[in-house]
Formats: C-alpha cells, structure tokens, sequence
C-alpha cells in the first residue's frame, strides 16, 4: 500500500487531521509560553527578547513554513471532510437526537474551526504580517509589546480575541482526544488520563492567551 | 407494573419503493396496552390499515428478542427509541403516554437506501464483511476447541465486539453516517483472538477501501453510535481499529492490500 494511498482513505484522512492537529496543539504550547512574558510586567522586556529569537532563529523560521503548511492542510482536509460527511445523507431525519447522544462541541467541530479561522485572519493582520513584513521590507522588527497594548485598548479587539479563545477552548477538548483516539491511543487504561489531560489544556491554554488582552485592557501590566 | 391502555398518534415515513420520493403519514392507534413492544404496536397499526383496506406499513422485523438487528426504526430522533442496550423490539410502549405522537422514520444514510417505507438495504454491511471479516481455517476434522489457549480477558474482550448484531444503528445514530463502529467490532473480535492473525495485516485495509467504497461517512470521534448502540459496543474498538490499520500500513508488509 502506497503512502499517498495510506493516507487518502477514510481513517488514513483522519491521520492527516490527526497529525496536523497535534503540531497545532504544540504550536499552541510555544505560542503561549512566549507570550505569557508579558506577565513579568517588566514593560516587554522579557517579551520581546523571547519574541526576537522567534522570529530570527534559523529552525524557528523554517519550521514556521511547515507550520503554515500543516495549517493549510488541517483547514483545507477539515473543510473536505465537513462537506463529504454532510453528504453521505441526503434525506435528513425530522427528529434529531441533539445533545442526547452527543455533546454539541464533537458534532460542531467546522463550526469552531471556522470561528478559528476568521480569528486567525484578523489575528495575523494585526500581528504576524506586519511585523514579518517590517522586517523584510521596512525598517526591521516591530515593537510587538506596544503595539499588542495598543491592540488591546480596543474595546472590539480584546472582545473578539475572547471570541476566538473560547472557539479554541471548545474546539481543543474535542480535537485533542479526537487527535489520541485516531491514533488509537485512547484504550481503557490511558483514557481517563488523556481525557484529564485533553481537558486540562483545553481550559489552560486559551485561558492564559484570554488573559493576555484582558490584562492590557484593564491595565494589569503596563 | 401497573398495564393500562394508551392512544398514540404516529406519524410514520411511507416510501413506495427506492425510487418514490416519501412522505409522512399521520396515523391514530388506541387501545394500546403499556405491556406491548413496539413492533406490536405496529403490528395493531398494521392490522387497523388491513381492516381499512389501506396497505400496511413496511419494517423489518425478525428475532423479536433483542438478538437479530433486523427493526431498524429511528423513533422521535432515536435509533430504536430512547431506551439504552434497546433494540426496537425491546422497547415496550411503557415508556409513552396517553396522547405522545412518535415520529418513525427509517435509518437514512445513503449507504442503506430505502427499500419500502421503513425497511432499509443493509447489504452495504455484507458487502465490508466480505472483503475482511473471515479468517482461513485448515480442511479436515475440525480441531479441539481447547487446543488454542486464550486469555479469559482477551477472549471477554473479542465476545464484547462479536456482540455487535450489525443493525446499523452506529450508521443512523452518526451524524456522518459512518459506520466505523460497526467495522471496528468486526475487526476487533478477530484481532483480539489468534484464530485472526493470518489476515490481520489486510482485513482492516480491505474492510476499510470496502466501507469508503460503499459511501459512508468517516469517523470523527463524536461517540453517538456508542450512545445508540444495543449491545454497547464501545469506542475503544474504534481506536483499536485505528491501530490495526496504523500497523499494517506502517508495517511495509501490506502489498496485498
């Protein structure tokens, strides 16, 4: 069996999904931990020292581009996936079980990956293009700090940051369980602990990154 | 338990073959006793259109002891109705109250089309046991059962998913219409037991290229098929299914597949 062929049938889609998911789940872990340097309230100091050496270090860039290409991957199999599966019933029942059968999160995972997405967009063009674009073509890199500050003194900004948090929050308790049970990681005797685990980063992560706009919009850190 | 009797109003999806397009029909049964299983229910109904000189409605229906899988009936948005571990034969008219409409429709996923009103085409399901669901066995005298020594927990753990009755309520439960469920219990009870070893590297290949082939959905690990299942079939083979194929596309040895 070709590797393309692997990876191109119904389970062997889900291992893309599955794969790309967990190097966005490590990307998250990164990306929080380098942001959290706001918290030291030393006026960015910390904070962009850490986010110099991101966006200089040889390997950080390059795997910046696979970082990209995973999520262009994940979007684009995720949305294939949401209209095929849609497809597979053309008749649609008159009663559904709803919530019954199934929380809401697992059943709207294109939902919250769409939410995601539109987030990311506002979210790379006030951030991550700019700077990148600084750096190449204008001046050299941007003070991230200040301008996360400026950011965040607007009220729509920070409210839809807090959208985009929970979206992650909700779409991260499903996907990360999803993304073990794909592997078939989730037997009897790890799937208390990866559900724990799943549930614990699903709160935290978003929780921190929330944090982040609340604490320049109410003046935590200077 | 107290019997008294009960009048429903069923609303009931009618289909005159494959291609008719279908509609519901609204139909009033009384004198129901609370001690009635559903298909007897429908069977009073059936008997009340016979009466009437009207065509009784379709379903399947065979064991009518919880073991066959054969009553697929999605009722009030549930496959077979809203008690737990329940075929539809087993569910009793207990659980309705005088006056309740049930609204009965047939499974839909366009991997199981409508045959006649409520009766669904299930082969699809034998179509994905055909290309894996077997294992080789030796000619000759069959041999003594004792002779292969198996784990009391392995072999618990294979009857579990050699429970699966293959009703299709995983594919009508499934918000995908997948039927990874169904496929993961068969693979399951014959990767847990030697007597499956020989094909383990390509029956989950195969079973799966057969259950892509047949149109139905793919997995996305939102748990309503173990919610609905009657014999409580559980994820883990889901995951255990996902590792048979891990193995045997990551193996090398496959080429068969």
């Amino acid at each position: 069996m070709s590797w393309k062929h692997s990876f191109s049938t119904s389970i062997g889609k889900k291992l893309q999904m599955s794969f790309t998911g967990l190097f966005l789940i490590l990307f998250l872990l990164v990306h929080c931990y380098v942001n959290a340097q706001i918290f030291w309230n030393d006026g960015g100091a910390k904070f962009n020292e850490a986010a110099h050496f991101m966006g200089n270090n040889f390997l950080i860039r390059t795997t910046e581009i696979g970082l990209f290409a995973f999520l262009i991957l994940h979007i684009v199999q995720g949305l294939a996936l949401w209209a095929k599966n849609r497809s597979r019933r053309s008749v649609r029942y008159q009663v559904t079980a709803g919530n019954k059968t199934s929380p809401w999160y697992r059943r709207s995972m294109g939902l919250l990956g769409t939410l995601i997405l539109l987030f990311l967009i506002i979210h790379l063009s006030k951030f991550w293009i700019p700077n990148r674009y600084a750096q190449t073509f204008g001046s050299g890199e941007l003070n991230l700090y200040t301008r996360m500050r400026e950011e965040f003194s607007i009220t729509w900004v920070v409210l839809f940051y807090l959208g985009g948090c929970i979206a992650l929050a909700w779409h991260l308790v499903h996907g990360f369980y999803s993304s073990l049970q794909t592997l078939g990681l989730t037997t009897h005797k790890y799937k208390k602990m990866i559900n724990g685990i799943g549930i614990g980063f699903s709160i935290i992560v978003p929780l921190v990154f929330a944090l982040m706009p609340l604490a320049f919009y109410l003046n935590w850190i200077i | 338990m107290e019997h008294h009797t009960i009048g429903l109003t069923l609303k009931v999806w009618r289909q005159k073959n494959n291609k008719a397009k279908g509609q519901f029909e609204t139909f009033n049964v009384k004198n129901i006793s609370t001690e009635m299983s559903f298909l007897e229910m429908f069977d009073v109904l059936n008997e009340q259109l016979v009466a009437e000189n009207k065509e009784p409605v379709a379903f399947d229906h065979d064991c009518r002891e919880g073991i066959c899988g054969a009553c697929s009936m999605y009722i009030n948005g549930r496959a077979h109705g809203p008690w737990h571990n329940t075929t539809t034969c087993q569910l009793h008219m207990r659980e309705y109250k005088d006056g309740d409409t049930i609204v009965v429709e047939p499974w839909r996923a366009n991997s199981f089309p409508v045959l006649k009103d409520l009766i669904v085409d299930r082969s699809s399901f034998d179509r994905i046991i055909q290309a894996g669901g077997y294992i080789s066995v030796n000619t000759g005298n069959a041999v003594d059962a004792n002779s292969l020594p198996i784990e009391k927990h392995r072999a618990d753990e294979s009857f579990a998913a050699a429970a699966c009755i293959g009703c299709g309520a995983c594919v009508a439960a499934c918000p995908n219409a997948s039927a990874m469920l169904f496929v993961s219990a068969k693979v399951s009870h014959l990767a847990l037991l030697p007597q499956g070893d020989p094909e383990r590297k390509i029956r989950s290949v195969n079973m799966i290229e057969q259950m892509d082939k047949e149109g139905f959905g793919s997995c996305t690990n939102i748990g309503a098929c173990e919610a609905e299942c009657p014999k409580g079939i559980s994820l883990e083979n889901i995951a255990r299914l996902n590792r048979e194929y891990l193995g045997a596309v990551f193996s090398g040895d496959s080429q068969n597949a």
